[in-house]
Parts: C-alpha cells; sequence; structure tokens
C-alpha cells in the first residue's frame, strides 16, 4: 500500500519531466500499434483465405492466360466440388487515381465459392439475372457514394473500351478481415464483348478458383490438375488460395520487413527515453534511498519502488498510446482504403503494446535499481547537501 | 561506569577507504566505550573521519578490523539483512540535512521505521502521535516537509528516530544547518531524550555550544581520538523511563 502510494507520489515529482516521458512512450505505442496493423493488413488476404479452396493458374505467369476449355477438365478431377473462373480486370473508375480491385468473375460460383461475401437474396438474384450486373464491396460503394441500381462506368486497361454496369448488389464480409473494396462482375459480359472486338482474346481464363471436396486432399488434388494439363500447350500451377494470396504478399515483403524492423525501432527508442528517465530519477534520489536503507528497508523495497514507477509511467504511456491507436488507425485506414484495404486493430496487437511498455518499463529500471540497490548507504548518505 | 557495561564497547577499530590504488587511513585504532544514557558529542576538524565512526557504530558502514559490541551484540559480523534489522530495531538516526523524504507528510515520514514492525495501523498511528507531541508538532502532521522550517523539519526527523524506541540515537551535525534558536530547541529535545527516556545519544558537531549540552566530548583528530572531557553542563542520564510505548523488534 504504502509502497504504492510512495510509487505514484515519487513518479509525479518532477511532472514535466513525467509527462514528457509519457508523451514520448504514449507516441512510440501510437507508431508502433500502427506500424503493427499494417504489417497485419499486409497478410490479411493471406489469413483470410480459406484453406479449401485451390487457385490454378498458367504455370508461367499470372498474366498469361488459360483456355475456357480446361474448366471441364479440373472439373472432372477427383476431389474436385465446384469450379469459378474469372480474369483480373484492372478497370479505372473515372480517374486512375481511384483504385478498386476490379474482376471479371463468373457469378453463380463466385458466391458459391465464396460465402464470404455477403449478399441480401434479393440482390443476389439481381446480380445473378442481369447481364451487365456489378456487385462491388461495401468500402468502394460507400467511397463513391454508389446506390443500387446506378450505372457505373470502367475504362478497360487490360480489355480495351469503356464499361457500362449497373450495380445490383453491395456485398459486406462476414468477417472484418474480408476485403470490401473489390467489384465483380459478369465474365460472360466481358468474354462476348471481347469477342466481337478482339476475337483471338476470348474464351481466355486468367485464373480457376476450385474447391475442394476435402480441405486435406489439397496437395494431391493440386498435383492431380497440373499433372493433367502437363505437356500442353498452357501448363498450369495450382496452389492454395493462401500459398496464391502469399506470392503476393512476398512480392513486397521486403516493405513489411523494414516496417516491422521499424516498429522494433521505436520500442527501441522508448527504451532509451524511459531508461534515461529513470536513471536521472535514481540518481536524484539515491540519498532517499540511502535513508530507505538506514531505516532497515530492504534492496527489495527499493526495487519496488524504482521498478513500480518505471513500470507505472511506461503503462499509463501505453495506455495514452493504445486509446489514440483507435482513431489514428480509423484516419490513417480510411486515408490509405486503396492500398490497405483492410485495416483492423487486432487485439494481439494491443497484447503486443502492452507486453513492449511493460518490457520497457521493467528494462528501464534494472540499472538504476542495481545501482540504488547496491550502493553502500554511507555513500548514498554523503550525497545529500 | 564499573556498575555496568557500556552499550557501546569499541576495540581496535580501523577503517581506510580506497581511493584508486591509494589506501586513505580514516579510522586507527581507535577505543571507545559509551555508558548507557550517556550523551557523547564527537568533535574535531572536518575529514577528520567523525561521519565515518558514526556510521561504523550505527550499523551503516563496516570496519576493516576492529571489535564493535553494540547492546551487547558484535555487529561486525553480522550479515546486510541481519545488520539491517538491528539498526531498525536499536538505531535512531538524525542527519544534518534532516533527509525527510519529500513526497510524504510528517505524519508519514514518523510512520516510515514502524512499517517495518508488526504493528497495526492504529498502533502506529498511536506512536506516530506520541512522537509528534513529544517533538511538539503534533498540530503540523499534515505539512509536508517543504512546509515547514528548518528546525520544524529536523524535529520531524527526531520524531522518526525516537518512533521505533531505539535505544541508541546518532545524530551528525543535527544543528549544522539551523540558526541558533532553532539549534537550541534541537539540543533542549536531545537533552530530554537522554533524561527523560534515558537514550544514548551520540552527536557528531562542530558547534562548542551544543557540545556544551553532551556529558561526554570526545575530540577526533586524523582519525586518532584524543583527548576526553567529563560532563559538560548536562547531568548523566538517570536510567530508562518508559517512553510511553514498546516496539516489538521487526
Ligand atoms: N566513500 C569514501 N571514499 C573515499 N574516501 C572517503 C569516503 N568517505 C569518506 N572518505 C574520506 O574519509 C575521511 C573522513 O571522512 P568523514 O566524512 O568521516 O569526515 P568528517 O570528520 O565527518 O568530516 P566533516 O566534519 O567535514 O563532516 C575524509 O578524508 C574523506 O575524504
Ligand atoms: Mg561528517
Amino acid at each position: 500500500m504504502y509502497t504504492l502510494k510512495l510509487i505514484f507520489k515519487n513518479a509525479f515529482r518532477h511532472k514535466l519531466r513525467t509527462c514528457l516521458t509519457i508523451l514520448s512512450v504514449a507516441v512510440a505505442i501510437l507508431s508502433f500499434g500502427l506500424l503493427r496493423t499494417v504489417v497485419r493488413a499486409w497478410y490479411v488476404g493471406v489469413e483470410a483465405s480459406s484453406a479449401s479452396r485451390l487457385v490454378t493458374r498458367n504455370s508461367i505467369s499470372l498474366v498469361f492466360p488459360l483456355p475456357l476449355s480446361y474448366r471441364e477438365k479440373i472439373r472432372q478431377v477427383t476431389g474436385v466440388k465446384q469450379v469459378s473462373h474469372g480474369n483480373w480486370f484492372g478497370g479505372i473508375y473515372i480517374d486512375e487515381k481511384n483504385f478498386f480491385p476490379s474482376f471479371a468473375m463468373e457469378p453463380k460460383t463466385l458466391l458459391e465459392l465464396y460465402p464470404e461475401y455477403v449478399l441480401p437474396p434479393d440482390q443476389k438474384a439481381a446480380f445473378l439475372r442481369d447481364r451487365k450486373a456489378c456487385v462491388a464491396g461495401l468500402k468502394t460503394a460507400r467511397k463513391y457514394g454508389w446506390k443500387i441500381g446506378d450505372t457505373i462506368t470502367l475504362k478497360g486497361t487490360i480489355f480495351p473500351g469503356n464499361w457500362e454496369f449497373v450495380l445490383r448488389g453491395i456485398y459486406k464480409g462476414s468477417n472484418k478481415n474480408i476485403d470490401e473494396t473489390q467489384f465483380f462482375f459478369h465474365w460472360d459480359y466481358m468474354n462476348e464483348t471481347m469477342k466481337k472486338i478482339i476475337p483471338r482474346r476470348a474464351d481466355q481464363v486468367g485464373f480457376y478458383m476450385i474447391e475442394l471436396k476435402d480441405p486435406d486432399t489439397a496437395a494431391e488434388v493440386s498435383l492431380a490438375i497440373d499433372g493433367t494439363f502437363k505437356n500442353s500447350l498452357a501448363e498450369t500451377l495450382t496452389e492454395t488460395e493462401k500459398a496464391f494470396q502469399m506470392s503476393f504478399v512476398s512480392m513486397t515483403e521486403a516493405i513489411v520487413v523494414a516496417i516491422q524492423l521499424v516498429s522494433f525501432v521505436v520500442i527501441i527508442i522508448i527504451f532509451a527515453v524511459s531508461a534515461n528517465t529513470m536513471a536521472m530519477t535514481a540518481r536524484e534520489r539515491l540519498g532517499e534511498y540511502a535513508v530507505f536503507k538506514t531505516l532497515g528497508f530492504s534492496g527489495w523495497h527499493i526495487g519496488a519502488m524504482i521498478f513500480g514507477e518505471s513500470i507505472f509511467i511506461t503503462m499509463l504511456g501505453c495506455a495514452a498510446g493504445i486509446i489514440f491507436t483507435f482513431p489514428a488507425a480509423k484516419a490513417f485506414g480510411s486515408a490509405m482504403s486503396t492500398f490497405i484495404p483492410v485495416f483492423n486493430i487486432e487485439t494481439k496487437t494491443i497484447y503486443m503494446d502492452i507486453a513492449a511498455a511493460l518490457i520497457v518499463g521493467i528494462a528501464a529500471a534494472v540499472f538504476p535499481a542495481y545501482r540504488a540497490i547496491n550502493i553502500r548507504i554511507a555513500d548514498g548518505l554523503r550525497r545529500i547537501g | 561506569m564499573p556498575e555496568k557495561a557500556p552499550i557501546v564497547e569499541i576495540r581496535n577499530l580501523f577503517k581506510s577507504y580506497q581511493r584508486g590504488s591509494q589506501t586513505i587511513p580514516v579510522l586507527q585504532d581507535i577505543d571507545l566505550d559509551i555508558a548507557e544514557g550517556e550523551f557523547l558529542a564527537l568533535m574535531g576538524p572536518s575529514g577528520s573521519g567523525k561521519t565515518t565512526l558514526l556510521n561504523l557504530i550505527a550499523g551503516i558502514d563496516r570496519a576493516d578490523s576492529g571489535i564493535m559490541r553494540i547492546g551487547g551484540i558484535d555487529i561486525t559480523p553480522l550479515s546486510e539483512t541481519d545488520l539491517a534489522k538491528w539498526r531498525a530495531a536499536n538505531v535512531g538516526f538524525i542527519f544534518q540535512f534532516y533527509n525527510l523524504i519529500p513526497v510524504l507528510t510528517a505524519y508519514e515520514n514518523v510512520e516510515l521505521p514502524l512499517l517495518l514492525t508488526g504493528l497495526s495501523k492504529k498502533e502506529r498511528r498511536e506512536h506516530v502521535e506520541t512522537a509528534l507531541r513529544l517533538v511538539n508538532l503534533g498540530d503540523r502532521m499534515e505539512h509536508y516537509p517543504t512546509q515547514l522550517s528548518g528546525g520544524q523539519q529536523q524535529r520531524v526527523a527526531i520524531a522518526r528516530a525516537v518512533v521505533p524506541d531505539p535505544s541508541i540515537i546518532v545524530a551528525d551535525e543535527p544543528t549544522g544547518d539551523l540558526d541558533r534558536v532553532s539549534a537550541f530547541e534541537i539540543l533542549d529535545l536531545m537533552e530530554k531524550l537522554v533524561h527523560e527516556f534515558g537514550k544514548t545519544i551520540i552527536m557528531v558537531t562542530h558547534d562548542p555550544r551544543a557540545a556544551q549540552e553532551a556529558h561526554v566530548v570526545r575530540n577526533l583528530e586524523k582519525g586518532v581520538l584524543t583527548e576526553e572531557r567529563g560532563p559538560g553542563s548536562g547531568g548523566k542520564g538517570q536510567g530508562r523511563e518508559d517512553f510511553g510505548f514498546r516496539t516489538p523488534a521487526p
């Protein structure tokens, strides 16, 4: 009790110094939390991907297509439950800076394979019925103020021309890791148009998505599919959706590693700040600690006071940092929504904030406490006056 | 003092400090007896080793060699922990610069030594209030050190020193930082502790007027105890009276 009271009173003896330390810890925890969230957001596609789905693409590169005829052959491979197919469309909405991922997809199988894209039944029916229909994720629809029934024109980059769609549905993610910025429309609509304007590019599929009967058979089924097309004109590469997503992430891995590094550097910096504060504090109070020891208080008491004060200060900073992380992440997330579609603070990040602050609080007190505990009383007393 | 063994018995005490490769002898072959209930003033030039000797007697520093029997216990072989317990139970400290904890009130400062005892909160309150009334600060209990004058702070320090009811009180220049009037009050209080409560006081001082209050004045010069002078204006303590409470050893 007394120790707690002393810790509290001691912590605010130098109000300015303590407040500045708390502020720097808060800022550091805030940046640490945001950076961790960016790192998590990078992997969110990987995490949201299902273990029971495979992706088949051209083994040379994703930019090379596969023939539409593969669809039936893939469907016949044992272990395959359902096949969908699609192309990356990469359309531009009004201006290049208005980026969102757009895909031409086989609509019926898409919705069957991806139950995580949640559409109200009437919107689903309307989407399937209308050849020129499209659906957009809630975030994109909100961002551009789209309403059901709106006509949306995308300028094709890979598929030339201005493409007109009617918004028939707005999907929501079944959980908060689901990307709500995507845009889907009928693959057939695109294919028929291509047949008219560039016939040689018709019936070409960017990738197949496969639903497995049993997730445990992913490896065998992948091999079987790729085996089917071995030595054909377009050989395939089949992998789990997770691995497929990971291959995108790994292209940018260096950035993620850099961000991760910075997030730890931030922690090291607050360690230095806190350690400095605690060292100053403990040095000023060596005389007082000597008085405590003179009165018969043990090194444990002295240690408890110093560690307690250090942890108290860093935890106050941590709490402030966490509180500010939420509005900051919200602002950051909406500003960066084009690049980072899903930006949520995970509970794990909060735990990491707390753990980091705790470790800093403890580490910052080690040296000052060691010194205060071990200084001879007579020497400590000589420091007064 | 043939009738009773002295409370402090020091024989062949040596103490030196190491400064780099140099050994600086500070105390050389000190022999000193202090009777129970005695008020001893330790004088001598600056750097002669007064504080060092006081610290050794009080168990906050260690001698190189020699015997120190205090209250019948040889304290030289005690471990740090045992020494701390012994100090808490047997020695009260008064410093030149009061050394109160600035974030604690007068009351809390005086309560500090009692936290190491098994006393209940209520018992502690009784003891603290008795001690603060003894030093005439019953009305300043909730004041912080910065809200008190130097003399008042030193009186709080005296209350803190006596509250666990130690038999020995050591004071290192207790009046060194005070004006004449406050210094006199402090000396008066120490006198009272010896006379009414039978405490043994060892006081380091530069002030001959302060030394006047003591029964015995010893001079330390270059680490050697020199002359001995008999009682000054004060008389010898009349034995131990009850301080009003007993504190169990921690
Ligand atoms: N920790 C230490 N390391 C080295 N030398 C020390 C140490 N402490 C004290 N000394 C030396 O021991 C000698 C005696 O010091 P001490 O403080 O006991 O003197 P003092 O008589 O109390 O002096 P003053 O009247 O100025 O308080 C001095 O020369 C001092 O420099
Ligand atoms: Mg001294």
